[in-house]
């Protein structure tokens, strides 16, 4: 196994596009040490891009926040105008494993890794976030939802390398939430999730909204008909049901040893509504 | 050895401290040495080839094109651990469990192993080993299992119990009964009878530290072992029967250990590492991964029990019985026998009986799990009682306290209790401040207690005074939960010197005579006792000491608070000699002074707890959260409090976590889903509240300082406490652990319906 540290975006791109073997990029390698130690992958090339410049920063443009796909997610945690601007993205980075596991796990290898489970998915999607993408033929952007393509696989094509994750502009009068479900306080893997990113008008009425299910089907979820259920609304009761009901009626999941079918999707529409309570709060609705 | 007479009046000098713990420093720093920390130079990595299915009869195994694989020092299969045991069908099931012989039994049962001069060679070994599979039927529940229409496992086993003995083999390996009275006279004199059903899921001991050994044999025969174990001699004599040396050229040395709880009772891999080591002449490190603990090594059992109790309005339980089906995993066993022997033992019960079968089913061997078999019983019994007391419209302490077994009391297993401690744990419990706290919404408050037997066993100490007058303890029973502490303060205690004057040690198989394993709670109880008995011995050879370099009758010499003293008005210009003088001079008065003991401990002295919980359960989601909890428990005498309150929470804490969430999750193809601690949830601290302790000391009559051992009882109530508390938040009855969300939800809503 080869093991290469680039300092550019593009010697990366070109390590990663030129070898024939198995190659994997490592940013904090909670979950790519973990799978080679299990003898689940073995690696030929093993590109670690920590040394990338530019990787390991949060820059604040005009646009939004850019995270840099190597930063630790203790360092958005550690950054307050980030963690007061998109809290449900923080509570997100915050719920990754453990202390220990967040000193070195990043939100773009939790996405990479294309888990459904994903913590930092459902609350970017919910914020409308994009990735930027270097590859061999040029830059380009994706959706956070369109990331992953399928559980454990994602739509990067050969080369291509996730180079930051870019939210939009903070909104006046907007907030987020994320929220997930797991039988423990920490050291565990969402059963049901959900990121909710909410806009209100001068009087508390929901203008824009959306909506993400983690951990309920093959790849994380986007429920725009969820969304347009509290569009208008000042998230009363009957909205807040109806969120609920459209949020459970979307889950396509499946029985396994973390839940069944029945659980997940009760629990999807329960979540659902806190988190929308939650986002609504914090975007100054009353 | 008698409780000692005085033992009322007695004032210890250090029995009862918090001293600091022997072993702390080197924990806390990593500088401890665990199974996998002892390496041998030119040592080999083994890894094992285990099965992928849970049933099957194994064709073939080709081994050629990995022999061949260059770093690859040596292969073996069964073919190379014949059956050396003569008939003891006991042994050549924990070998046949070692490694699989004419069949595969579970998802996990090891096929072949490798040794090789590196894992990256291992493991391309063992991706090169072809084995041909026929698959079988399995069966991995209890229930199923003891069906006619079950596969069957074993074709030897024909059920033991039964009269006549049953012509068929089946997975009904064992029935069992106990207790005594007229049960249809008892339950016809019942104002109220409640029936219920329960099943608890297979857990595992969850130890952090896997299993690991490293073995060398030599080729003039004479072996070495360095491995993880409770019980080392247990390991060394197994090893050494199954391999066909003798004992005494097996010299085991036990590691420090990361946890046992009764896992590491049982050989699972040394064999293997010893039968590498000779076949490749190189010292061969076997460690397990963490996968490998679950699927391969021994958890506990999963069950199905039925209760029927009878009680009259004033709360007197007229009948009690119970039919409580375990598994031993692929193997015979008799944990539903030892489950029925604790199922009544808490109360004083004139018509009781529990009845008990024990099947074999396609899971790995089940070994004990700190107190066996009783946490599932006591879920079954108590949750039954708190039913009663509802129904009867008692409060569920006054119930309990009124049904207490007490001394004298006849036990539904057999013995006459002696003074015991159920009723001073029920009255304190009662007396309580957590049981008066008020409770927040959506909270329920339960409480339960439970019993463990104790177990006494076979124990060596050596004790040395050195040359500086300081002491050396040597034990050879392994030290699980803080016996080393325990030992030096008894050691301490006789000898009238401070406890930093001892420094214990847990020696290898060839320093001592045999030790039975860690087990039964017998640690502190048995090896304390031989501490006090050895360092005894050693008074008697310093007064004899003392007495020779005064010239004077042995008798005349006494031994006090860490010198002699002559006696006699006449004596009076005789300094007292020293422990530093006596041993300084030791060479001159007859040599080395130490102290022997070799004991068996009999009379362990049964324990009881109560215990205490509050859970708020979130109604929306079924998540449980304990607010609080309280373990009150009668440790006899607590010789180091710090470590018996410890062992109380230790034992909560796992309760909780069985309670709650931890289980064997099996696919319909029969393989373990969650071999890991993602998805195997282990409490973690966040999950826990503080653990509040109360430790009472009812002195066992049967050890010097009255100490009985404590570490098992704190695991049996809490499954019940818990499922009660969970009961009491959400208004619905819960009959099956864990307490899981879905599980909790999906009873929440069908009460609803």
């Amino acid at each position: 196994m080869r093991y290469e540290t680039p300092s550019t975006a593009k010697e990366a791109v070109s390590l990663m596009a030129k070898e024939k073997g198995i190659a994997y990029i490592l940013a904090g390698g909670t979950d790519l040490l973990v799978k080679m130690k299990a003898g689940m992958i073995e690696p030929d090339l093993v590109v670690d891009i920590k040394r990338v410049k530019g990787m390991n920063e949060i820059k604040k443009g005009a646009g939004g926040y850019s995270i840099g796909a190597a930063v630790p997610c203790v360092a958005i945690l550690e950054n307050a105008a980030f963690v007061k601007a998109w809290p449900g993205v923080a509570d997100a980075a915050n719920l990754i494993g453990s202390r220990q596991v967040q000193g070195r796990s990043t939100m773009t290898g939790n996405m990479c890794n294309a888990s459904p489970a994903a913590d930092s998915v459902p609350a970017l999607v919910a914020a409308g976030a994009k990735v930027s993408i270097a590859g061999p033929k040029g830059n380009r952007k994706l959706a956070v939802e369109d990331v992953a393509a399928g559980v454990g696989r994602n739509n990067l094509k050969k080369g291509e390398i996730i180079t930051s994750i870019d939210l939009p502009k903070k909104a006046a009068k907007s907030g987020d939430a994320y929220l997930r479900f797991t039988p423990r306080t920490e050291m565990d893997i969402a059963v049901v999730s959900v990121g909710v990113n909410l806009t209100l008008d001068g009087k508390g009425v929901i203008t824009k909204a959306r909506v993400a299910l983690g951990a309920v089907s093959t790849t994380v979820l986007l429920v725009k008909e969820a969304a347009k259920a509290i569009i208008g609304t000042k998230l009363d009761d009957a909205a807040k049901a109806n969120l609920a009901a459209l949020c459970s009626a979307a889950c396509k999941p499946i029985d396994d040893k973390r839940g069944t079918i029945e659980f997940r999707t009760d629990v999807a529409g329960v979540l659902a509504r806190r988190a929308a309570e939650t986002a609504y709060a914090r975007a100054g609705g009353k | 050895m008698p409780l000692d007479q005085d033992l009322e009046i007695k004032k210890f000098k250090v029995i009862g401290t918090r001293v600091r713990r022997p072993d702390g420093v080197d924990k806390v720093t990593g500088r401890a040495r665990y199974g996998a920390d002892t390496s041998a130079p030119g040592q080999l990595v083994a890894l094992v080839l285990r099965s992928p299915h849970p049933h099957a009869i194994i064709k073939k195994i080709d081994i050629s094109k990995a022999e061949k694989l260059a770093g690859v020092k040596a292969i073996i299969t069964s073919a190379d651990l014949p059956d050396l045991t003569n008939g003891d069908r006991a042994m050549l099931d924990i070998l046949e469990n070692c490694m699989a012989r004419k069949k595969v039994l579970y998802d996990g049962h090891a096929v072949a192993a490798v040794a090789a001069i590196d894992a990256t060679t291992a493991r391309a070994a063992l991706k090169l080993i072809k084995v041909d599979y026929q698959i079988l039927p399995h069966v991995t529940d209890v229930d199923e299992a003891l069906k006619p229409t079950s596969p069957v496992i074993h074709d030897h086993i024909f059920t033991d119990g039964i009269e006549p003995k049953p012509t068929k083999a089946s997975n009904f390996n064992k029935q069992a009964e106990y207790g005594h009275g007229d049960l249809d006279a008892g339950f016809a004199e019942a104002d109220v009878i409640i029936e219920k059903s329960y099943k608890t899921e297979q857990t595992h001991q969850g130890y952090i530290e896997p299993h690991s050994c490293l073995a060398s044999v030599s080729p003039d025969g004479a072996a070495e072992m360095w491995v993880c174990t409770q019980g080392h001699f247990v390991y060394r004599n197994q090893c050494a029967a199954l391999l066909g040396l003798d004992a005494n050229k097996l010299r085991v040395t036990a590691s420090e250990i990361g946890g046992g709880f009764g896992g590491k009772t049982h050989i699972w891999t040394e064999p293997l590492a010893l039968a590498l080591s000779r076949k490749a002449n190189r010292p061969v490190k076997l460690t397990m991964s963490r996968e490998e603990v679950f699927r391969c090594t021994g958890p506990t059992s999963s069950t199905s029990i039925d209760v029927k109790i009878g009680a009259k309005k004033d709360g007197t339980i007229t009948a009690a019985f119970a039919e409580l089906r375990y598994h031993g995993g692929a193997f015979p066993s008799n944990w539903a026998e030892f489950g029925a022997m604790t199922t009544w033992a808490c109360y004083d019960i004139k018509n009781c009986k529990s009845l008990s079968k024990d099947a074999i089913v396609n899971r790995p061997k089940t070994a004990a799990y700190r107190a066996p078999s009783a946490p599932q019983s006591c879920f079954a019994v108590e949750n039954t009682i708190d039913e009663v007391a509802k129904a009867i419209g008692m409060d569920p302490v006054e119930l309990r306290i009124k049904n207490a077994a007490k001394e004298g009391t006849k036990s539904s297993y057999g013995p006459v209790y002696g003074p015991i401690g159920i009723g001073a744990t029920l009255q304190a419990a009662k007396n309580h401040p957590h049981m008066k706290a008020p409770l927040a919404k959506d909270t329920g408050r339960g409480m339960a207690c439970g019993f463990w037997f104790n177990f006494g066993g076979q124990t060596c100490v050596d004790l040395n005074v050195t040359p500086d007058g300081t002491i050396t303890v040597a034990v050879g029973t392994m030290d699980v939960g803080g016996s080393r502490a325990s030992l030096a303060l008894a050691a301490a205690e006789e000898l009238g010197v401070p406890y930093e004057a001892v420094r214990v040690i847990v020696a290898d198989t060839s320093s001592l005579g045999h030790n039975d394993m860690t087990d039964g709670s017998r640690g502190t109880f048995s090896s304390s006792m031989a501490a006090v008995f050895a360092a005894r011995n050693a008074i008697t050879i310093l007064r004899e000491r003392a007495a020779k370099t005064w010239e004077i009758p042995v008798d005349d010499v006494e031994w006090v608070d860490g010198e002699a003293k002559a006696k006699g008005a006449s004596r009076g210009n005789l300094a007292p000699l020293t422990l530093k003088d006596l041993a300084k001079g030791a060479g001159g008065t007859g040599g080395p002074i130490a102290g022997h003991s070799e004991i068996v401990a009999d009379n362990a002295g049964v324990s009881f707890g109560t215990h205490i919980c509050d859970a708020h359960v979130d109604k929306e989601t079924g998540k449980t959260t304990i607010t609080r909890y309280t373990v009150i428990q009668d440790a006899g005498k607590a010789m180091h409090p710090s470590y018996v309150e410890g062992q109380y929470q230790g034992g909560a804490a796992q309760g909780i976590g069985w309670a709650l969430n931890e289980e064997y999750v099996y696919g319909t193809n029969g393989r373990l889903q969650n071999a890991a601690f993602l998805d195997y949830r282990i409490p973690v601290c966040s999950d826990l509240p503080m653990i509040d302790t109360q430790i009472l000391e009812i002195p066992n009559p049967h050890h010097p300082y009255g100490v009985r051992g404590v570490g098992e009882t704190p695991i049996v109530p809490p499954l019940a406490a818990v499922s009660i508390a969970v009961t009491n938040a959400t208004g619905v009855r819960m009959h099956h652990i864990p307490m899981s969300p879905p599980r909790i939800l999906k009873a929440i809503k069908s009460a609803k319906m």
